[in-house]
């Protein structure tokens, strides 16, 4: 049979539909990236940057305490909203994955892929304004006799801000791989007599471990990057990393020092990909 | 038992009470956006449709949507076609490097859009093509053609191997298979791919702020107003972006899951 070819030799059409991809992300993704690692070098005299190799630009980042303050915070930050939405999100996944029906659950993944797409800028305003000291919260509050309590400027504003961000993420993951772990494996555990809760530890925890440190990863990453959050929730004081990245960048005109941050930033979440990444696709220890 | 049922009650409370969470925002801001109170609060002042008139005599704002609606249409059919090929190249062939490929279409999301902003500003002003709408374009056809890609990599998974051989044994060529026999039965997720895309690319602030100079899209425009005061008006563009994006996703998302007979007939 003349059967076009699917083996690697030199193919036209093969080609046609490799290629485009290629050139675009070399040009427009690998480009840029590599381009800021450099520019992480350069110098910038009379308010002009002049491409060099110096080390300045990091020196003067890495020796600053500020730099460092932001950098704890931003980790900490990160840390605790992956450990908050972590949690908050494993009840109702286990319940969207377990003690609903399937067209439940599916149109409940629907309505939580909309939030993803929908302006996150918008609903962090919105928030300010239902946080506020005088806003929709306290004066519901009030009814009952209690408050006003500051949450603008604080850090649990900026977790409710990385909330919005990352629960419907969460939520979506940690239900596809709770969802799809072997039921058989589950009911023989309580035919064993293994109580619910400990099935939950026991069993199905770690059967759905690749999905939960997959979920718990792209919400530190999310929350690691933002700037929206800790910005208009938190009150920015020490900033963290991204916010860092745009003072420097738009007021300062200091590029360089910018691409230095922002170099910091990708090998803090390539080592923390890495390690989660191992963690979750380790094989188990025998028992 | 009783235990049991308690259980279950109290955990789809639970799930309940954290969509409430995740929606009340948008709801807030909606109704926010009728409200004449210049800080809203409860109880909600009267009803207004100010705020409406106010951006709807706004040149700015008029400016912002014609560039947000130029830069998203321009994204989509752009990443749609980059994430096309590369799902039909992944689907058909096995080369070298293959993973490596993969990686380097699958990556940019998972970058922080403040980094690719800051990434693409210097690049751009590096290679002169900064502060333009296209460069806006470029920059997010980058960050929307995994999702493209996925939607239709999704598709061709459904597809039979042997419908494309079949074509092939009956005289097509390979490209007269692929405008009737790929094309066609990746059509819903192709425009799935195109609305969603959309949406992605009108919501986007990081990047359009960092490289788009002096042409704002609305996301921008939201961002600047944001910055300076309380101002209601961001509700009521607010709710517009909304719509739209809610719009384009719920469309991706009733193409995506079309089935397969009802298109090929």
């Amino acid at each position: 049979m003349p059967q076009p070819s699917t083996r690697n030799t030199f193919n036209g059409f093969a080609l046609t539909w490799r290629m485009p991809i290629i050139v675009w992300q070399v040009l427009f993704f690998v480009g840029p990236l590599l381009f800021m690692v450099a520019m992480s070098f350069f110098l910038v005299k009379n308010y002009r940057m002049v491409e060099a190799f110096e080390f300045k630009n990091w020196e003067k980042m890495l020796t600053r305490g500020y730099f460092w303050d932001s950098y704890a915070l931003t980790f900490i930050l990160a840390t605790l909203s992956t450990i908050v939405a972590s949690v908050l999100a494993f009840p109702a996944s286990f319940a969207l994955a377990f003690k609903v029906s399937p067209v439940v659950r599916r149109w409940a993944l629907f309505l939580l892929i909309i939030p993803f797409f929908t302006s996150y800028l918008v609903r962090i305003f919105s928030w300010y304004v239902i946080l506020a000291e005088s806003g929709v919260v306290n004066s519901i509050l009030a009814q009952i006799g209690l408050g006003p309590y500051t949450m603008l400027n604080t850090m649990f504003g900026t977790l409710v801000g990385y909330m919005t961000l990352t629960l419907p993420l969460v939520v979506v993951l940690q239900t596809f791989a709770l969802a799809n772990i072997d039921r058989n494996l589950v009911q023989a555990a309580h035919n064993l007599g293994c109580s619910p809760i400990r099935a939950i530890y026991t069993v199905i925890m770690p059967l759905a471990k690749t999905g939960l440190i997959v979920a718990a990863l792209f919400c530190f990453i999310l929350s690691f990057g933002d700037f929206v959050s800790p910005y208009y929730l938190g009150g920015s004081k020490p900033p963290t990393l991204p916010i860092l990245i745009i003072d420097t960048t738009k007021s300062g005109q200091q590029w360089p020092r910018a691409a230095v941050v922002a170099v910091v930033m990708m090998l803090t979440l390539i080592t923390i990909a890495f390690a989660s990444l191992a963690l979750a696709y380790r094989k188990r220890a025998s028992r | 038992m009783i235990v049991q049922r308690l259980i279950n009650w109290s955990l789809r409370g639970y799930v309940l009470l954290l969509f409430v969470f995740i929606f009340s925002p948008i709801l807030f801001s909606v109704v926010f956006s009728f409200n004449s109170a210049r800080f809203p609060t409860i109880p909600l002042e009267s009803f207004t449709l100010h705020w409406y008139k106010t951006i709807w005599n706004d040149p700015d704002v008029w400016t912002a949507a014609r560039n947000s609606l130029i830069v998203s249409a321009c994204t989509s059919v752009l990443a749609t076609f980059l994430g096309f090929c590369t799902a039909y190249s992944d689907y058909r062939y096995n080369f070298r490097f293959k993973s490596a490929y993969l990686a380097l279409v699958l990556l940019p999301p998972t970058i922080p859009l403040i980094i690719m902003a800051l990434a693409m500003l210097a690049w751009f002003s590096k290679i002169g093509a900064s502060g333009q709408l296209w460069s806006i374009i470029i920059a997010h056809s980058v960050l929307t053609a995994p999702f493209a890609m996925a939607i239709i990599r999704l598709r061709l998974n459904q597809m039979d191997k042997d419908l494309e051989s079949a074509a092939w044994n009956l005289g097509a060529s390979e490209w007269r298979t692929m405008r009737e026999v790929i094309l066609p039965f990746c059509k819903p997720a192709i425009i799935s791919a195109l609305f969603l895309t959309a949406a992605v690319s009108f919501d986007e602030f990081a990047i359009a702020w960092f490289v788009s100079g002096l042409n704002k899209t609305i996301p921008v425009l939201i961002l600047e107003i944001v910055q300076g005061n309380i101002d209601p008006q961001v509700n009521a563009i607010g709710t517009f972006v909304f719509l739209v994006s809610m719009t384009l996703v719920i469309v991706a998302q009733i193409f995506f899951t079309l089935r397969a007979g009802k298109m090929m007939s």
